[in-house]
């Protein structure tokens, strides 16, 4: 203990310099001077709280790491659990049970929780599409945003000049997106990882910079509104139908309601997303998916076996770019309104979280994470402040405790039954 | 001399004070790279913090009544050194060293989350709006003739060349004549040996995030006092910038930081001279793209073999 004293004290002291100042005084402007205000008792109480804290932990560090190792570990899944749970009709089983779910639960909430679960969809896919790239492939792309404004504003821009519809709208963002993430991909794929993070960075932040700049096409910052909503096969979601359209309401005789048109979206998302698992986990099972997986755990290993590392990086990129992009053109449609500032450098962080979170490559995990990382603020409403703060903090924690995620993503494999 | 000699001159001086600064923070990131080859995100958020703390000496300065400009100047730039130095020692005791020796992406990561974090700690303590200081040094020497245009170079901007300098010159001292100098360079060139040797080369890592961030609170002090306002984002951008620069002139390497520090803030001052200032970061961007991309070492940096 008293070996701990030193580095004890000098923690405490360490963490008055480094709150005692920066929160414990606030610059404030009145006027066109700079005023300093106390920022009040209570919070010089938390920073000696915290110093406190601080100082006993690496005081009694050596007990506490003792007290640590004796906590019983968890008991573990039982065997006959671990070996029903591993088959593959469990598995199905499983993930029908998810979609029903999904299918039937609309139908007994109310509209405001619908809308928030198609942001969720959102989020799942492009956690799930940004999985493939950096779960997957083992490319760190921090521009991921740029795909998904890409395809936004692919449709609002078609929609506001040539009047498309949503699918014709919502292929044109996939191909939009997919091209820009071959063309971006193409030069900066044979940098190294942390290089190519970078790289991607400034990608998706010149991006951002050029649709706020390029005022006569895009409106800057303004952003472009009145962005049409999708319709099924013609049929509209609205009161009164359009020129020569019908409404869906009308053609199956059922009086208007506004919800409609909230679960429409929510469909539509929930299919995307579906379509979005079925094409990724059919990839994955393909020569392509093996590779990309090869190729994060190996490149040199992989380069001697005669896999191209770029055409592979190639096609994690473009393919991940792709989902991006219809994500991207489905955001557009259901808000009606996008504008640069929906796709900061926040927006690739929370996106990466997600998958960090969740656990590379693993989509059930970037799907449970997903649902976590928009639901936690919609709960703690009280803590919105608090809501980036956390998520840096949790971020780091994740990274030291628990790299591989909250599902770690497991192998499809054999065994034998003895 | 006709008006473009003086237009031009006036873009390259605004372009060299700024590029000092982002040589300041690029050392940071040069040499964290250098030793542990990983990319300390977090530092630009470093700057952020010894900007406020600069704006919240000078502000308690001129309070007590001091109004002597070297003694503002110099006791904003101790403090705000002492506590970004905490910092720097703090984000790589807590968020890098448990991280060590692993997979290059997880301290990326770390370091993403722990930007995010001081962003919004800064933000939750001092509000997220601009803070604006009246400026303290006014007035600048006029280079050409007294009437029509000419350039000017105003005190301030003396004032970061002259403080740039003497940072850079007390680091260099430090890194070739002292004995933690000496380890610091035997660190770049192979940690593991290093710790062979009997070098604590944890204390030597720490060490560099600690000069690193000092040297980021010199640049906070001195862009915070030129442009006179800040707010809890300027950390991201200034910290893109000093990559792009570390990068530019050859990440690992000390002199390199500096000169790409200096081609940066140059080319920045030539196109918002001369093109439009909206466009300044897609320079940067595109400077560092470009350089990735056709010369990944850099100017003055040395090519890095890959070893199974």
């Amino acid at each position: 203990m008293m070996r701990n004293l030193k580095p004890a004290l000098i923690s405490a002291v360490v963490v008055v310099i480094l709150s005692g100042l920066l929160m414990g005084i606030r610059l404030s402007q009145q006027g066109t001077s700079l005023v300093l205000v106390g920022a009040g008792a209570d919070v010089a109480v938390k920073i000696a709280g915290a110093a406190l804290f601080i100082f006993l932990f690496n005081l009694f560090r050596d007990q506490l790491t003792a007290l640590w190792l004796k906590v019983p570990a968890l008991p573990r899944t039982p065997a006959a659990f671990s070996i029903l749970a591993a088959r593959p009709a469990a598995h199905r089983l499983f993930w029908c049970f998810l979609i029903a779910a999904a299918l039937i639960w609309p139908f007994l909430t109310n509209r405001s929780n619908i809308d928030l679960a198609t942001l969720v969809l959102i989020y799942v896919m492009l956690g799930l599409g940004l999985n493939i790239v950096v779960g997957l492939a083992g490319l760190l792309d921090l521009g991921y945003v740029g795909f998904y404004a890409v395809g936004a504003y692919t449709y609002a821009l078609l929609a506001m000049y040539f009047g498309i519809g949503f699918w014709t709208g919502l292929v044109a963002a996939g191909a939009m997106a997919a091209l820009f993430g071959f063309l971006l991909g193409f030069p900066v794929l044979r940098l190294r990882g942390d290089y190519l993070a970078i790289v991607t960075l400034g990608f998706g932040e010149i991006i951002r910079i050029l649709l706020n700049n390029f005022t006569s096409l895009t409106n800057g910052p303004n952003g472009i509104g009145n962005i049409p909503k999708p319709e099924l096969f013609g049929l509209e979601f609205s009161r009164r139908a359009s020129e020569g359209a019908q409404t869906f309401h009308e053609f199956f005789g059922i009086t208007f309601n506004s919800v409609h048109r909230v679960m429409f979206l929510y469909f539509l998302a929930l299919l995307l997303v579906l379509l979005t698992l079925f094409v990724i986990n059919r990839l994955l099972r393909m020569p392509v998916g093996r590779a990309w997986e090869a190729l994060r755990e190996d490149e040199v290993a992989c380069r001697s076996l005669g896999i191209n590392p770029t055409a592979v990086k190639l096609n994690a990129f473009t393919i991940g770019a792709t989902f991006a992009g219809f994500a991207g053109c489905f955001f557009a449609a259901r808000q009606g309104f996008i504008s640069p500032e929906s796709f900061t450098f926040i927006e690739s962080a929370i996106i990466l979280a997600i998958v960090v979170l969740g656990g590379m490559g693993s989509q059930l995990g970037v799907i449970l994470a997903a649902i976590i990382m928009t639901l936690l603020p919609e709960v703690a409403r009280q803590f919105d402040e608090y809501r980036m703060l956390l998520f840096g903090l949790l971020m780091v924690l994740m990274m030291i405790w628990r790299p591989q995620g909250l599902l770690p993503m497991k192998r499809p494999h054999m065994e034998l039954r003895t | 001399m006709p008006d473009w000699f003086y237009y031009l001159l006036q873009q390259l001086l605004n372009g060299l004070t700024v590029g000092s600064t982002y040589a300041l923070i690029a050392i940071g990131y040069t040499m964290v790279y250098g030793i542990i080859g990983m990319i300390n995100f977090a530092h630009g958020e470093v700057y952020m913090i010894g900007s406020y703390i600069a704006f919240i000496v000078l502000a308690a300065l001129a309070l007590m009544g001091i109004e002597s400009l070297p003694l503002l100047i110099i006791g904003a730039l101790l403090v705000s050194m002492v506590v970004t130095s905490a910092y720097g020692y703090s984000i790589e005791r807590v968020a890098y060293r448990p991280l060590r020796g692993g997979n290059r992406l997880i301290p990326l990561i770390s370091a993403i989350g722990m930007s995010i974090f001081l962003q919004n700690l800064v933000r939750l303590a001092q509000g997220s709006r601009d803070i604006a200081m009246p400026n303290l040094v006014r007035g600048g020497l006029d280079i050409g003739p007294a009437t029509g245009f000419h350039a000017t170079l105003s005190y301030m901007q003396i004032i970061i060349f002259v403080v740039t300098l003497i940072s850079m010159t007390l680091l260099t001292l430090f890194i070739t004549r002292s004995r933690m100098g000496r380890a610091c360079r035997a660190c770049a060139e192979d940690l593991k040996m290093t710790n062979l040797l009997g070098i604590n080369t944890n204390a030597i890592i720490a060490l560099t995030f600690v000069i690193g961030a000092a040297l980021a609170a010199v640049a906070g002090v001195l862009l915070g006092m030129y442009y006179g306002v800040i707010n809890p984002y300027i950390g991201f951008m200034a910290g893109l910038k000093a990559f792009t620069a570390a990068v530019l002139g050859g990440i690992g390497s000390i002199p390199g930081a500096v000169l790409g520090g200096l081609l940066l803030g140059v080319a920045e001052a030539m196109t918002s001279g001369y093109f439009s200032a909206e466009y300044k970061d897609v320079v940067a961007f595109s400077v560092l793209i470009l350089v990735l991309l056709f010369r990944p070492s850099g100017i003055l940096g040395r090519p890095e073999v890959e070893k199974v």
